[in-house]
């Protein structure tokens, strides 16, 4: 009786104990949340952009590929796509070239350069919150501060939130103002370029600019890959800041994609819809990283070819 | 030779200082905002020492919106950053150990699975993980705000694996011959030697939590349940003229957690985005 009860403890605490148990009882959060938060939501996503879906609807209704054909003569639609791509072909390039600048600017061997590195992250820390979206409009209004120094400078001002060609830039300059995180990323890099090499260019009789371009940037090419890529999808997917400083106006001309999914499934109920327009999203997104990726191997040095 | 090497030092320095001063302005020039008037705000002067110095604006901000008070926002924003946080630790800890030290079968296929949904832009599940929650009578309320934080978060996950590669795989052999099994080896030797990589988690999401916008205006519609994000919007809403110094300063009490953990933890943030970023 005794020896019964423990062989079944025993084989139990085999059990538990085997790796392959084990290791899916440490992975169950990541199992569960995968297929409850992104697999059964993907798959739902996909068949809901083939019907004309909303909240309160009891059954979607199968409309096959209505709403792709539909987003192809919607304007809105058309305008954000073309608005967005503006968005992040501007600003992602600028972010990344300011925060390398800076990053190369804090190189120096300095005690303050840590205490400088995080005075120019700050605005990263807090440029994704509402408070700094909200200062943003207040800067950029008709007698905002950005106006008042143009008036002071002698020029013109600017109606930036009433001009459907300039609207976008306060969105596209607060994006670059965010370049913190790709900084200190940079910083990281540089720190890994050996000295020597810096050291053999000098012998070489190489000047400044030669070694940036040279030396430098090779060497950070698998980092700037890395900064391009992240920035990219997170320039792609910014909200917070159209949301709220201009709503997507005037005339949508600052309907990024995001707020235009948004709008379409929690403004107007079009789940189905919006569905659709999320997933020529991720299409979109994904050809541009692989573009990304493919181009890499004519500029990305790594290593082992070298 | 050497005057002009101290030269060039002192204007490097003024430099860096003065852009960098140019940086933070719009936030100083918020600050600042919180103890003007209105009017000194929209005349949009560039100043930083405010004319009128209204404390004031502090209490009206305070009152909030239809008797909910800045209080009650701040203790929603509080609770649920600090349960996602907790739960974000825990879980993604537990998955970085399965993932980085255990052979089971189907682990490349989790772990490819984890690295693809890093890379899955969230507006594409959003409305179906909405209409999930939806379904289960969960809107409005905390729930979808706080459940996926106990899943693991793939970021964190990935930085936690990261991390776990340096930890010497001895220690597990070590621990395993004095009879300890998987479980204690997560608990007594990883969980405590984890723990730089746990403060640079902490941190991270605690931001990215703290200024969440999309998910509480999704998710909660009582203005009781408001978090702080959503209810500084309602200053920018009201039908009425908006009172600018009124949320310039809830603004400013906002962004106070955010600038302590800041100043404190500063070095294990920059390491964090260092290494991380650097491996990715």
């Amino acid at each position: 009786m005794g020896d019964k009860t423990k062989t079944k403890a025993d084989s139990l605490s085999m059990l538990i104990n085997n790796d392959n148990v084990v290791g899916h009882i440490f992975a169950a959060p990541f199992i569960f949340g995968f297929i409850c938060f992104s697999f059964i939501p993907i798959c739902m996503s996909l068949y809901y952009a083939f019907t004309d879906y909303s909240l309160g609807n009891k059954v979607a209704v199968f409309v096959g590929l209505k709403n792709f054909l539909m987003l192809f003569k919607d304007e809105v639609f058309l305008k954000s796509i073309s608005k967005t791509l503006q968005y992040v072909l501007i600003a992602v390039p600028l972010k990344l070239t300011f925060a390398l600048l800076v990053a190369f600017l804090l190189t120096r061997k300095s005690r303050m350069v840590t205490f400088y590195r995080s005075l120019y992250y700050v605005p990263s820390l807090v440029g994704g919150s509402v408070a700094v979206a909200l200062v943003w409009k207040q800067l950029f209004a008709r007698k905002g501060l950005f106006n008042s120094v143009l008036m002071d400078l002698g020029l013109k001002k600017i109606n930036w939130f009433g001009s459907e060609a300039l609207a976008i830039y306060p969105l596209i300059l607060m994006a670059v103002w965010q370049f913190g995180s790709s900084m200190i990323i940079f910083a990281a890099g540089l720190k890994e370029i050996p000295t020597t090499y810096y050291e053999a260019s000098e012998i070489d009789g190489a000047n400044g600019f030669q070694r940036f371009f040279k030396i430098t940037l090779p060497c950070l090419s698998p980092i700037i890959l890395y900064n391009l890529v992240m920035q990219t999808i997170s320039a792609f997917m910014t909200f917070t800041q159209a949301f709220i400083i201009t709503g997507g106006g005037p005339n949508n001309s600052t309907m990024l994609y995001a707020l235009n999914v948004y709008n379409q499934a929690f403004k107007y109920n079009n789940m189905g819809y919006a569905c659709a327009m999320s997933w020529v999203m991720l299409i979109v997104m994904s050809l541009i990283t692989l573009v990304i990726f493919r181009t890499s191997k004519f500029w990305v040095f790594s290593e082992s070819e070298g | 030779m050497r005057e002009k090497k101290i030269v060039k030092k002192v204007f490097y320095h003024l430099f860096v200082l003065l852009f960098g001063f140019v940086m933070i302005y719009p936030v100083l020039w918020m600050i600042s905002g919180s103890f003007k008037d209105n009017g000194e705000i929209l005349r949009g002067t560039l100043s930083l020492i405010p004319q009128s110095s209204k404390i004031s604006n502090y209490n009206t901000g305070w009152k909030g919106f239809g008797g909910t008070t800045f209080a009650t926002f701040f203790k929603n924003s509080l609770f649920v950053t600090t349960i996602a946080t907790f739960g974000t630790v825990i879980s993604s800890s537990l998955v970085a150990y399965s993932f980085s030290r255990i052979k089971f079968k189907g682990r490349k296929l989790w772990f490819t699975f984890m690295l693809a949904t890093m890379m899955l832009p969230g507006q594409v599940i959003m409305i179906p993980q909405y209409l999930i929650y939806y379904r289960f009578g969960l809107v409005p309320g905390y729930v979808p705000l706080i459940l996926p934080y106990f899943c693991g978060q793939a970021f964190f996950i990935y930085q936690m694996m990261q991390f776990m590669q340096g930890i010497p795989r001895e220690l597990d052999e070590a621990a395993k011959i004095d009879g300890c099994s998987k479980y204690g080896i997560y608990s007594k030797i990883i969980l405590p030697l984890l723990k730089p990589a746990i403060v640079t988690t902490i941190i991270i999401q605690f931001y990215w939590k703290w200024d969440d916008y999309m998910g509480p205006l999704l998710y909660l519609s009582r203005p009781q349940s408001y978090t702080a994000s959503i209810a500084i919007k309602l200053f920018a809403d009201s039908t009425s003229v908006t009172d600018y110094g009124a949320m310039f300063a809830m603004s400013t009490l906002s962004l106070i957690p955010v600038f302590l953990i800041f100043l404190f933890f500063n070095k294990y943030l920059v390491e964090g985005i260092g290494t991380s970023g650097l491996k990715g």
